[in-house]
């Protein structure tokens, strides 16, 4: 489906489906003649349609090369990936670009607006590459503001806007093409706890309200906990992965 | 993304630095503007040689002797012992295609007037000499044929002479001394300027073919009817192939001259002259243009230097467009634009300041310019071309780009 006849992102799922499905996942990295990473040794999961799952592990534990390898943003050395029902794992380079642009919205930690470039542009960015008119992607862009509360703001520059601000720039950015995945790496990374709070207060409402499944990448123990599924990293191979018992709350404003 | 929205890209990027991309662009300005200034100079000193040959008769014929007017070194090879005025006529009557034939003799004269005097050319020649050269009298008459037939001591005075023997004063009806003769002044030419050749067409004296012939050649009597040259128009500019070819085998045949000899006497027509004028102008306009394309290749490698610089400086850009999705065609025609884009405003800026150049070699040296419209479309396109071979390899060095190590690039 593509982004310009897709009207509504939201499609809440009514059965569970799989969204991500990994089996035998790896990757090396050769780094000279004798010495090979391996960064991810064989990794198999499964994550739900409108799931909202909390990655953790400590540096070097295979959880950034998991999410770059989710993210379409490299090739697996061995294994399958399917996002969406689509096989990416043997795709070429152009292939992953349209995935991304499709399928997965990213938000970083350290916000990776482009810099002087208005909060609209920088969100009409994805559905520029997408191909859409501008009026249209004008409409969706202050759309997807609005949903992330800065429509007052969308003719600011990255650097006249706060860091919570910036971030929700890039959250808006990540649903502007309605795509089902959000992928975010360590999102809170940059910004204060109050900030935090409210950020992860819009991907929850976001997973909720638009049944995004949302992938979220942290080493913060109270961050993960807004999670529904909390999946534990350590030497390339998933150590833990278990239901978020006691999951925490964004706070009612 | 449309090719719109990456232009758009492409100019938003270099309008924040400004004066890098001018300085990025001042190879190019000076390539083209050296390239438009260069080729106007060339054209335009090609064009004034083309106006003199114009101006000394398109359809202008000289048939001469290897005899007569090379002198002792060639001697031997004047067989046919010259031109004559038997030679003019026959030239008249048979070949249709010429107009006016009018036979000459050279020599050169000291000439004085009240204590003034100046060395010339005298030529002695025919009352249709002036119109085979196209050639107007500014004040007085040509000699006629009474003149010629009678050997009157008159002359008709080109400008030069004038200046220096009369200054402002009138010189018609005047009586000068040639060498030991006295000569009335019956007619003043009009100002005609150097030949293409360098001589002056206006340092000359114009007398009839037989006072010439009686009283001032050298070789005497032997020379009654003896000519040096002969001056000859053809009847249209279309014709002096024509005419050359006529007058040539009219020449053979009255001179016997052998099948396998060389023409003598030969005819050669002015086109000659302009094709060697147009040769030495031709190749100065490419030595010009070869050092503009020399500078516009240096232009092109301080572009890609840039562009390489820029394509480093805004890795992490390139990785957030790629993270969220541009292919790696939109990144490389981004960059590409880029370079394009400033090559084609440096070729503007150095089509301007080119023309503004020309015109001041115009206007304070006096230098002839011609701007064409092809050496615009020229330097427009070369500098457009040079942004793409020089914007490439940045260009696809950014589209090639790791996404990951693009967007962990600080």
């Amino acid at each position: 489906m593509s982004i310009a006849a897709r009207s509504k992102p939201v499609e809440v799922p009514t059965a569970k489906k799989p969204l991500i499905v990994v089996k035998n996942l790896t990757k090396n990295y050769v780094m000279g003649d004798d010495l090979t990473v391996h960064a991810l040794r064989g990794v198999s999961l499964t994550i739900d349609a409108g799931d909202f799952v909390a990655v953790m592990g400590p540096s070097g534990s295979g959880k950034s090369t998991f999410m770059h390898l989710v993210g379409c943003l490299d090739r697996p050395t061995v294994g399958e990936y399917h996002i969406d029902g689509i096989d990416v794992s043997s795709l070429d380079r152009d292939e992953r670009a349209e995935i991304r642009n499709d399928k997965i919205g990213f938000v970083f930690q350290g916000f990776n607006l482009l810099s002087r470039t208005s909060a609209l542009e920088n969100v009409e960015l994805p559905l520029a590459y997408a191909g859409l008119k501008a009026k249209d992607r004008r409409k969706r862009a202050l759309d997807s503001l609005a949903a992330v509360g800065l429509a007052d703001r969308a003719g600011h520059f990255p650097n006249q806007l706060s860091g919570g601000q910036q971030q929700r720039v890039a959250i808006a950015r990540a649903l502007v093409t309605g795509a089902p995945l959000l992928l975010a790496d360590e999102p809170t990374g940059n910004l204060d706890s109050r900030t935090s709070d409210e950020v992860m207060g819009l991907l929850v409402k976001m997973n909720e309200d638009r049944g995004i499944t949302i992938v979220l990448v942290t080493h913060e123990q109270d961050i993960s906990e807004f999670a529904r599924r909390v999946i534990l990293f350590r030497d390339g191979v998933i150590a833990d992965d278990r239901v978020n018992e006691h999951r925490r709350r964004p706070q009612e404003k | 993304m449309s090719i719109f929205g990456l232009l758009r890209i492409a100019i938003k990027a270099f309008s924040r630095h400004r004066l890098r991309a001018l300085l990025t662009m001042l190879g190019i300005m000076i390539g083209v503007g050296a390239f438009i200034t260069m080729v106007a100079i060339g054209r335009g000193a090609s064009e004034s040689v083309q106006q003199r040959i114009q101006a000394m008769g398109a359809n202008v014929l000289i048939a001469y002797s290897g005899f007569s007017s090379m002198g002792g070194a060639r001697g031997g090879m004047g067989s046919s012992g010259g031109l004559n005025d038997d030679d003019v006529a026959a030239v008249r009557r048979e070949c249709d295609a010429v107009k006016y034939a009018a036979g000459t003799m050279d020599t050169s004269a000291q000439v004085v007037w009240a204590g003034a005097n100046w060395a010339t050319r005298v030529m002695g020649t025919t009352a249709d000499y002036l119109n085979i050269r196209a050639w107007q009298l500014q004040r007085g008459a040509m000699f006629g044929q009474a003149d010629i037939d009678g050997a009157s001591k008159v002359c008709v005075l080109g400008q030069i002479v004038v200046d220096n023997l009369f200054g402002a004063d009138d010189p018609v009806g005047q009586t000068i001394r040639v060498r030991t003769i006295n000569c009335t002044v019956i007619g003043v030419l009009a100002r005609r300027g150097q030949s293409g050749m360098g001589q002056d067409y206006d340092d000359t004296i114009l007398m009839p073919l037989s006072t010439v012939r009686r009283k001032l050649s050298s070789s005497g009597a032997n020379s009654s009817t003896r000519v040096d040259r002969i001056y000859m128009s053809a009847v249209s500019g279309n014709d002096t192939v024509r005419a050359q070819t006529q007058v040539l085998e009219l020449l053979r045949q009255r001179k016997r001259t052998k099948e396998g000899d060389p023409d003598d006497p030969t005819v050669r027509d002015m086109s000659e002259y302009a094709e060697m004028a147009q040769e030495t102008s031709r190749t100065m306009t490419l030595l010009l243009a070869g050092i503009a394309a020399v500078s516009l290749i240096v232009g092109g490698i301080g572009i890609m230097n840039i562009m390489l610089v820029s394509v480093t400086e805004r890795t992490r850009e390139i990785g957030i467009r790629m993270a969220v999705g541009a292919k790696g065609r939109f990144i490389l025609i981004q960059f590409l634009l880029e370079a394009i884009v400033l090559t084609m405003l440096g070729g503007i800026i150095g089509m301007a300041l080119g023309t503004g150049a020309a015109k001041l070699f115009a206007q304070q040296m006096g230098w002839p310019t011609a701007l064409g419209m092809e050496s615009y479309a020229i330097g427009f396109s070369f500098s457009t071309v040079i942004g793409i071979v020089f914007g490439f390899y940045p260009a696809w060095r950014a589209s090639r780009l790791d996404p990951i190590d693009a967007l962990r690039y600080e």
